[in-house]
């Protein structure tokens, strides 16, 4: 090891959301802090500044945010026996990459989780017998309620000035929210975005049917906000251009708008980017981290000691880290031992088009990422499961995040795919057609799991992250049922036509389209260490000085977007590590 | 004939050694008292809180340099001028400096060699400086920051120019005597504006940039009784310094006294922001560390000085502009470039948006008689500083590399006649 950096308390490995957020918990406790990224250093100014920014061909085909695939990537597979193939093109999921990582070109919806998705498995369990769960299904509680984390949500959304609609506030209920939803203790800091039209035709047929629509509460500035940081947010001017690109208005919230600012003016933490980190350093018994080491700008392999390491990469590559450097045991799935890898989820996502006449002016250029409204009615206890006979909800929304010619142009389902025919098609319904979406949950399976691939290596040389994956029957059947449930809510606008692309029985996952990157599970929380990788405190079981922040706790995904719970679940763990960790280092609970 | 033009020759040499003499002859200068403890950590703290409003390390502190220790780059008429060491250091710096040199130093202009200094050193503002706050920073440079033992830089200054002995006819016939610099709290009605004038007109050195100079460099006022005094117009490093006096359209009639605290305090306000690295950095390295009181005084004081005489520029708002650009109407070609490249940001209405898109209506920038900021600000764009206060680092991208030179004439033209501008 030629090169060794001088100590520092902490190092966070990941500039997106979470390594943020924890840089600006340690710091304010007083810890020197330096934190790697693998890619550039990137700012509203001038990285996302306007109108270079807003370039469809860059942005949405050249990827020019997103993390480049010929360094690293993943390979999949849809079963355990099959042989794992490299995602080379950006397609089902899209991990971010540079300062501000994924939260810097997300969309914006910013949900909180249901009270009832903390406690999943026993909350089936009770309502509808054990045997109602597949033998496969290896869904698990949460070891934290939505109690715990109440606080934690909210101060992240008055991190991200989200603009929304409180449903129940200290229990009461209020008018235009979700009804449905754990008590908050105070307002969101903005209200809802405006309206566009397919939101407000939501509403229509949502009430006709009899459902609960609600603003979806959005990390997308309804207005001027300064943050408790003190950093300034500008008002969404509906630009179109959120998921894909990073914002160009200071209005949706980012880790560079929101806390980058003040991490920036703070002399104990160091951001070094373009440092690729290799693997976390244990002492000699395997019990305690030593550090990273990392590949700097220059390409020099480097040594960082420190006390404490924070894996705060993306979900995925969080866990790799882990299976890399030894931190915890990797899961079998014939054996079901071992716990890195375990639980990896991911999210049911389904579309139904509608295209309407020439009188109706959807202006689809128009875009809020996380703007819209949707409805909970077929979401955690709302949903029946028993009759519907499958685990897990999920929820049906209009959302509009801009579109454009270049990111593809939907047409009614017949139309040839080229000639006058589809021009005239495109023309027709470029402006005058509505998507809604239906977002499931997705449970977690004994043979779905991460784990090292055998064959592929990434360009430092390291085996690449092997995702087994596929769509489960569970899974399928809630998407035909949910999006079943969303035609029959679309025929009260009466379309010209209309299309839903449920998933069929016996389908597979299809890694070439974009399904969302909300990639979950791998390496979670759970209050058996048998069974799961992290304590409640996302502290590793068998690592202390190591904590793991992000999607990658979840043991199942639910209807939800994730990165609610995931800054929430950030600012959980550096609450604990602050308050309880750096007074004792050790495990933070026994197992 | 000869005779002449030897006795000619003659009178030359007597009146250059007059000249000359008289530039050599020493300046009197008062003695101070030291402080019984130099040390004294209160008075070491007062010297620093007034050594940031004196905004010394603007110069003295190179770019990722040591604090103070001199080599920054000061571009002059003559050469390149590099700020000299003050740190305490008895062999590169000023340590071995007395009170009373570093008095001649501060309020003259004349270094403890005697040689008298460029006039990027603002001694005729710092002339006006308490005997009490001198001793404080005198303190504060001896016992509050660390020695460097950093040589200074020679300037790049070719010989003749490089001669010192002009400097002192200068500083002789245009720098005003301390003694008559002395500031008068007497003068002002207000404690508050006596405050605020003591700071604005001495350590704030303000009208460095902010007032004209003469042909022979000097400022045209160095206090309020000059109607010449802060009313803006030299370029400072390609931007317009702005008139801070009472101007309407040009300068800080508009502008409440929060608005001037809040802008020294963070850089900006709800509807203006600073413009440029030169204000922005005496923002992050002075003003914003001043307290409230004496950010208050001074916002008092600029807001007493009355408007300078011959402004052109008016606002009066005039809905006209948004009218018809909101209903396509607008279809001038200044119009077009107007909604394609400023509008998503300043709007249709030009007003903005509070707090983050300044407006463009009535905009002291807009309807500066001289628009090098304007057109700087489009071509090039501007950034603001993060600090405690607004950590949010702001910005406008630059346009130069989408608009032509014709483009932009006529987007700024545009600009410049809506709205009521």
């Amino acid at each position: 090891m030629a090169n060794i950096q001088p100590k520092v308390d902490a190092v966070i490995v990941g500039m997106g959301w979470t390594g943020a957020i924890l840089a600006k918990e340690l710091t304010d406790a007083g810890l020197n802090v330096v934190a790697f990224e693998r890619g550039a250093d990137r700012d509203t100014q001038p990285d996302f500044a306007y109108p270079r920014v807003v370039d469809e061909l860059e942005g949405s085909v050249h990827r020019r945010y997103l993390q480049s695939l010929a360094q690293e990537t993943v390979t999949v597979r849809h079963t355990p026996t099959a042989t794992a193939v490299p995602y080379r093109q950006m397609g089902s999921f899209k991990p971010g990459t540079g300062v501000g990582g994924a939260g810097s070109h997300w969309s914006g919806c910013h949900f909180r989780a249901l009270p009832e998705d903390f406690k999943l498995r026993s909350n089936v369990e009770q309502r509808y017998g054990r045997n109602f769960i597949p033998q496969d299904m290896t869904i698990q509680d949460f070891p934290v309620s939505y109690d715990d984390l109440e606080p934690h949500f909210d101060h992240f959304e008055y991190v991200c000035g989200t603009s929304g609609k409180a449903g129940v506030i200290n229990g009461v209920k209020q008018p235009g929210g979700n009804p449905f939803e754990g008590s908050r203790s105070r307002e969101f800091p903005l209200g809802p975005n405006p309206s566009y039209l397919g939101a407000e035709m939501f509403y229509k047929a949502a009430r006709e049917v009899g459902y609960n629509p609600y603003p979806i509460p959005a990390s997308n500035a309804s207005a001027a906000y300064v943050n408790p940081y003190g950093c300034q947010m500008g008002p969404c001017n509906f630009c179109g251009f959120c998921s894909d690109y990073g914002c160009l208005n200071y209005s949706k919230a980012s880790p560079n708008a929101c806390i980058l600012p003040v991490l920036r003016l703070r002399k104990q933490f160091e951001l070094r980017t373009h440092s690729q980190v290799l693997k976390v350093n244990l002492d000699s018994d395997g019990k305690k981290a030593t550090g990273v080491t990392y590949l700097d700008a220059q390409g020099r392999e480097c040594e960082q000691p420190a006390e404490l390491v924070l894996l705060c990469a993306f979900s995925l590559y969080n866990v790799h880290l882990m299976l890399l450097s030894g931190v915890g045991k990797p899961y079998d799935p014939a054996s079901g031992e071992g716990t890195v890898g375990r639980n990896y989820s991911y999210q049911n996502l389904n579309r139904v088009m509608m295209f309407f006449g020439k009188d109706t002016q959807a202006n689809g250029f128009i875009g809020i990422g996380g703007g819209g409204t949707t409805i909970d009615d077929l979401n955690g206890n709302q949903l029946d499961n028993g009759k519907a006979g499958f685990v897990g909800g999920g929820i049906i929304w209009a959302r509009q995040p801009g579109s454009g010619p270049v990111r593809g142009v939907s047409v009614p389902s017949g139309t040839p795919n080229w000639g006058p025919q589809w021009k005239k098609a495109a023309a027709d319904a470029f402006r005058h057609s509505f998507y809604y979406e239906v977002q499931g949950a997705c449970m977690s399976y004994r043979q779905h799991y991460l784990s090292l691939d055998p064959t592929y290596r990434d360009a430092f040389g390291r085996p690449l992250l092997r995702m087994t994956f596929d769509w489960h029957d569970n899974e399928i059947k809630a998407s035909q049922f949910l999006v079943n449930k969303a035609l029959d809510m679309c025929k009260v606008l009466s379309p010209q036509s209309m299309a839903g692309d449920a998933k069929k029985a016996g389908g597979h996952y299809d890694i070439t389209k974009y399904q969302s990157t909300h990639t979950c599970g791998g390496a979670i929380m759970g209050s058996d260490p048998k069974t799961s990788a992290l304590n409640r405190y996302l502290q590793s079981w068998d690592v202390h000085n190591v904590f793991v922040i992000g999607a990658n706790a979840f043991p199942q995904n639910n209807g939800y977007n994730p990165t609610g719970m995931v800054g929430a679940l950030a600012y959980w763990a550096a609450t604990a590590i602050r308050e309880q960790y750096l007074k004792k280092p050790g495990p933070l609970v026994q197992a | 004939m000869k005779k002449l033009l030897l006795s000619l020759v003659c009178l030359a040499v007597l009146v250059f050694i007059a000249v000359f003499a008289y530039a050599l002859w020493p300046t009197h200068t008062a003695a101070l008292q030291p402080p019984a403890d130099l040390a004294d950590a209160a008075l070491v703290a007062r010297g620093k809180y007034l050594a940031d409003a004196g905004d010394c390390t603007a110069c003295h502190t190179a770019n990722d340099g040591k604090p103070f220790a001199g080599g920054l780059p000061i571009a002059s008429p003559i050469g390149t001028l590099y700020s000299t060491n003050i740190t305490p250091s008895k062999t590169q710096g000023i340590g071995n400096y007395s009170l009373n040199d570093f008095e001649r130093a501060l309020r003259h202009g004349i270094a403890a060699n005697g040689d008298s200094l460029y006039l990027a050193m603002p001694y005729p503002s710092y002339a006006r400086v308490s005997d009490d706050d001198l001793k404080a920073l005198y303190a504060y440079f001896m016992h509050g920051i660390a020695p460097v033992e950093q040589a200074n830089r020679a300037n790049d200054v070719p010989w003749p120019l490089s001669m010192r002995w002009p400097l002192a006819l200068w500083r002789k016939w245009l720098a005003p005597a301390p003694e008559q610099a002395k500031f008068d709290a007497a003068r002002y009605s207000d404690p508050a504006v006596a405050r605020g004038a003591y700071l604005v007109q001495g350590l704030g050195h303000c009208g460095s940039c902010h007032t004209p100079r003469a042909p022979t460099l000097q400022e045209r006022a160095l206090d309020e009784s000059g109607a010449q005094y802060l009313a803006g117009g030299p370029h400072i490093d390609g931007w317009l310094a702005v008139n801070l006096r009472s101007n309407d359209a040009t300068g800080l009639g508009a502008w409440s006294i929060d608005d001037i605290v809040t802008t020294l305090r963070s850089g900006r306000n709800p509807h203006r922001a600073v413009l440029g690295e030169a204000m922005g950095n005496v923002v992050q390295h002075s003003t914003q560390y001043l307290s409230d009181a004496d950010l208050t005084a001074i916002a008092k004081y600029l807001k007493t000085l009355p408007a300078s005489p011959g402004e052109t520029s008016r606002f009066k708002a005039d809905p006209a502009t948004a009218q018809a650009l909101a209903s396509g109407q607008e279809n001038s070609r200044g119009a077009q470039l107007y909604l394609d490249n400023c509008a998503a940001c300043h709007r249709s209405n030009g007003l903005g948006n509070a707090h983050v898109f300044p407006a463009i209506a009535g905009n002291s920038t807009v309807l500066a008689g001289d628009p090098v900021s304007l057109i700087r600000l489009v071509l090039v764009g501007a950034k603001l500083q993060g600090n405690a206060a607004a950590p949010s680092p702001l910005g406008m991208p630059g346009f130069a590399w989408r608009l032509s030179d014709d483009d932009a004439a006529q987007l700024l033209t545009f600009i410049r006649q809506s709205w009521g501008n």
